[in-house]
Formats: structure tokens, sequence, C-alpha cells
């Protein structure tokens, strides 16, 4: 393992992230407050409880997850995508460094940033509802895992990208739609039988719901499943992965 | 102690686009030797470079550097490897000290501010080691680009294009500084456009024209073999007899004959030539030899090739 090579690749990556923090922090934050006004506030004084939970409370998770995704893909693609398109990948491709170790310094860089983000979510958060952690070990690993997962769907989407427009595709039009519907605001079994089927095929639904778990022991489908669902997920990101390094799809000519 | 510091054999590129642009290259780099690789644009230069240093990927055919397949045994390789490339790309919003200390972590060293400090100074960034790259001239993140490629004290060198937009007094700082490395002991690898860059410093120059190496050749073995070498005589009357019997070039004016000749041979028949002249009392204003630049031999060799 070339230590050296990891570390550089992921200090530079979090160094842009300091350099950019109001972005990086602020802007999901205020998003993230907004939600809880709109539907923490408004909407929850009118719901009453979900499974138990004041629907203030319920939505925290969901809200945590739906940045978590979202900011991992962000800055994973934009990570890669960037010396890409300015040409100082020659720095990288030139190095001796193994492909795991570049995925390791830039996924691990876009992993942290979304963790640390969704620990300012949560602190947010405790500003305008109450809410407890049953399983905090497993609310962190839910969290670690997640965010490692869409840091590399981040990665790939990264090498993938021909264009900066390109980037926004996934997380705008198939992630966000996605965690929306993937019951970050409601429970799968408010919804009628039919489309409670539908919303299994969204793999979304396995990682909010997992999540909620660990907050408030309850859930729409099996913590087992969710987990499985995430690692098949996480499983086939690094084929992906492995194959574009194998190959130098995108990436060497 | 091998004498190859780079070995390619059989090396072919041929792009998605089905464009060719390296065709069976075999060459040997010696240690410690400047080689420069002329060749006009498209001609495979970068494409050659950016294989050893693997950026891109051969179609076929192999390359070893200091012996280490750069495929099998890359982190060998690689780390024996300086880039500095034709482009000037590097993050713009990073200053320089950190650029230069990240690339040096990036090949696998830890850090060690003295041998950044001596780079920067040699380099004359220091004053600079806290600007952000975006607020330097060109020439300065030219200078940039080369101290990352020597943070990692790399055995060989390749400059692709290295006095490419650079002022003449930073390229004469260039010169000098890649000579010095060459007495520490650094193989070097450029490519340039300036054909009296390739003369002013390479050992040995290889000529390549599309994807084709057409020549690999000590310079003073190539100058002396495909040179020439010219005798002018300027004179102080025009020219009044008749000389067409002899390989003389006679100007419009008929005041400068120009004879060419193989300064190896040996009979070079200047003698006979000076004596005839004097026999019919043609007086001389003066007399001087030139002798074909690079750039002269470069050209004629391209020009063959295309």
């Amino acid at each position: 393992m070339n230590i050296y090579s990891v570390r550089a690749l992921y200090f530079y990556e979090m160094a842009r992230f300091f350099r950019t923090l109001f972005q990086s922090i602020a802007s999901p934050v205020i998003s993230t407050s907004l939600y809880f006004i709109v539907f923490g506030s408004a909407v929850a004084s009118r719901m009453g409880e979900i499974e138990g939970i004041s629907y203030g409370a319920f939505i925290v998770p969901g809200l945590v997850m739906l940045s978590i995704l979202t900011e991992s893909i962000s800055n994973a693609s934009f990570g890669i995508y960037m010396p890409r398109f300015s040409g100082t990948i020659y720095e990288i491709l030139s190095a001796p460094i193994s492909a795991f170790e570049t995925v390791l310094g830039y996924v691990g860089a876009a992993a942290t940033k979304s963790v640390l983000l969704g620990a300012v979510i949560l602190l947010t958060a405790r500003l305008f509802v109450d809410y407890h952690i049953e399983h905090p070990i497993w609310m962190i690993s839910f969290l670690v895992l997640t965010s490692v997962t869409f840091s590399l769907l981040g990665f790939i989407i990264g090498v993938w990208a021909d264009g900066f427009e390109k980037l926004q595709v996934v997380p705008l039009l198939i992630i966000t739609p996605l965690t929306f519907l993937g019951g970050s605001f409601y429970s799968i079994h408010m919804l009628p039988p039919f489309w409670r089927k539908v919303t299994l095929f969204n793999p979304v639904v396995y990682l909010v719901s997992g999540f909620r778990w660990s907050f408030y022991g309850v859930s729409d489908v099996g913590v087992e499943q969710s987990l499985a669902m995430t690692a098949l997920f996480l499983f086939i990101c690094l084929i992906v992965v492995w194959m574009i390094f194998k190959t130098g799809h995108k990436i060497k000519a | 102690m091998e004498k190859d510091v780079i070995s390619t054999q059989s090396l072919n590129k041929t792009y998605a686009s089905g464009f060719r642009a390296l065709d069976n290259i075999h060459l040997n780099i010696y240690r410690g030797e400047i080689f420069a690789l002329l060749g006009p644009n498209g001609a495979g230069k970068t494409t050659l470079i950016n294989i050893i240093c693997g950026i891109v990927n051969a179609t076929s055919g192999s390359v070893k550097a200091f012996g280490y397949d750069i495929k099998k045994e890359y982190r060998s390789a690689r780390s024996l490897i300086g880039l500095v490339p034709q482009e000037l790309t590097t993050d713009m919003f990073e200053k320089v000290w950190d650029t230069v200390k990240f690339s040096r972590n990036l090949f696998g060293k830890p850090n060690d501010d003295a041998l950044i400090e001596k780079i920067l100074k040699d380099l004359s960034l220091w004053d600079k080691r806290n600007s952000r790259i975006m607020t330097l001239s060109g020439g300065m993140k030219r200078r940039v680009m080369m101290a990352k490629a020597l943070s990692h004290q790399p055995d060989i060198l390749f400059l692709d294009e290295p006095s490419a937009g650079v002022d003449v007094e930073l390229r004469r700082d260039m010169w000098n500084m890649v000579r010095h490395l060459r007495k520490t002991g650094v193989t070097i690898i450029l490519t340039t456009h300036y054909i009296e860059e390739a003369q002013e410093m390479a050992d040995r120059i290889g000529v390549i024209n599309k994807g084709k190496l057409i020549l690999v050749e000590e310079k003073n073995e190539l100058m002396k073999k495909l040179g020439k070498r010219q005798l002018i005589l300027t004179l102080k009357k025009p020219l009044h007899v008749d000389l067409e019997d002899t390989p003389l070039n006679i100007s419009a004016d008929r005041l400068e004959l120009t004879y060419s000749f193989d300064s190896n041979a040996e009979e070079t028949g200047i003698a006979p030539l000076l004596k005839r002249l004097n026999d019919q009392g043609i007086e001389l204003k003066d007399l001087r030899t030139k002798e074909s630049s690079l750039e002269e031999i470069f050209v004629k060799l391209v020009g063959r090739n295309s």
C-alpha cells in the first residue's frame, strides 16, 4: 500500500472541501433547515405520529439520507471529473499508485465529507425536533456504508461524464426522485398495496428504512434486507470501478 | 549497471478513431544522456512519452524503465520517472508550495521541506511559494510544472515541449537547469519544436514522423553524416570567366561562389578549386565555411519520409 499517495489524494480532496466550506456545508444545512421548517413544523402539526414517532422526528433519517446520497455523488463525481477535465489526471496516471489506492483516496475523501455533512445535519435537526438514536453503532455503520457506496457511484459518474451537465443528471434526475419516493417523508405502509409493491423496487427504500431503524427501531422493510441491498449495491459499484481501471475506460486513451 | 534506462520493443499505438500514432517503435535511451525527440506536429512524440509514463495504453509492444516492465512493475518503473507535460495542467487554485508537496507525496515519498525549498529556489520560485498558481505568469507556471516533476527526485525526466511559450531568458534558465540535472545523473528525454534547443543540448537525436522512428543518432555523428559543409567565396569583382564545369553555385550578381563538399572525404577538392581561381586571376574578397544546421537536416529527413 502506497500510503503517502493515498494520503496525498485524500488530503488534497479534503483541502478542496475546506476551501469551499461555505458551499459544502451551508447549502445542505440551509436546505435541510427549510425542510424542517416546512415539513417538521408546518406539516407535522397536522400529521400526528407515524408508528409512534412524531412526524418531525420521523423525517430526520430520510432527510439525512437525502443529503448524504446527493452530496456523496456530487463530491466524488466532481473530484474525479475535474482532473479529467483540466488534464491534471496525467499526474495521477503517471504516479506509482494502484487503482485501489486511487479510489481509496478519492472515495475516502468524498465519503468523509458526507459523514461530516450527515453529522452537521443531525445537529441542525436537533434545533428543530427532538429525536433519539436507538442503535448508534448501526446508525454510524449505515451512514458510513451509504456514504462509501454512493461515493463510489459518484466516482463512476465522474468517469462516465463528458460534460458538467452530465454530473448533475444522475443526482437530480434519478437520486433525488428516488429518495423522495423512497419513504424519506412517509412510511411505505401508508401507500396503497400496489404502490407499496412498486416502491420495493426502489433501492433507496432499503437505505432509508435501515437508517430509520437505527434511530427508532422501526422500519418499512427488514433491517437484514436493508443491509443486504446496501452491500449488493456496494459490490456492484466496486465491480464497475474495477472494470473502469482494468480497461482504462475514459481514463486512459 | 545496465546501460539502457528506457527500452521500447515493437511499440504500437492505434487510437479508437483508427489513427495509428506509433508504428513499431524500437528505442533505447542510455543512462545519463540528453535525448531529443524531434518530429512535426502529430508525429507521435507525446503519445510515445505518455505510454512510457503510463498515461496512455499501448496497443502492443513493451516498455521497460530501468529494466522494470511499465505494466507489470509499474510502481518501480513510475517512481523513477518524472514528467513535465506540454500543457500547463495543474490546479490553479493551489499554492505553489502545496502543489509541489502534493506531487512528492503522490509519488510515494514522505515530506521533505528542505528538498522542496531547494527545488523552488533553483527554479526561482521561492518568492512565489505562497502564491496561488493562477496568479503566476505562463513562464512561472512552467517552472512550477518542472518543480512538481522534480519533487520526487526522478532518475528519468521527460520534458514535453519544455520551451513552448516561454521567453528567451527562461529558456536559457531551463537549459541550464537541464544541464545541471544531467550532471547529477538524471537522464533527460525532451521533445521540442525548437531544433536550436536540441542542437544546443542533446547528446543523441531521434526523429519521428507519422508514428515511425526514422532515425536515432548521436547528434555530432548526425551532423557529420547528413550535414553538408559549404565553402563560400566572395569575389572582389563579378565573375568574368566560365566555370560551368565546376560544381559551384554562382550567385545572380556573380559575386559569390558556393562550393559544397564532404568534410570527411580525403580529397575535398578545395585546394584545386582555389588554384584554378588564382590561375584565372579571380581575386577573393572573403572566404568562409558554413555547416548545415540540425534544422536543415531535420527538414530534409522529414521531407524525405513524408
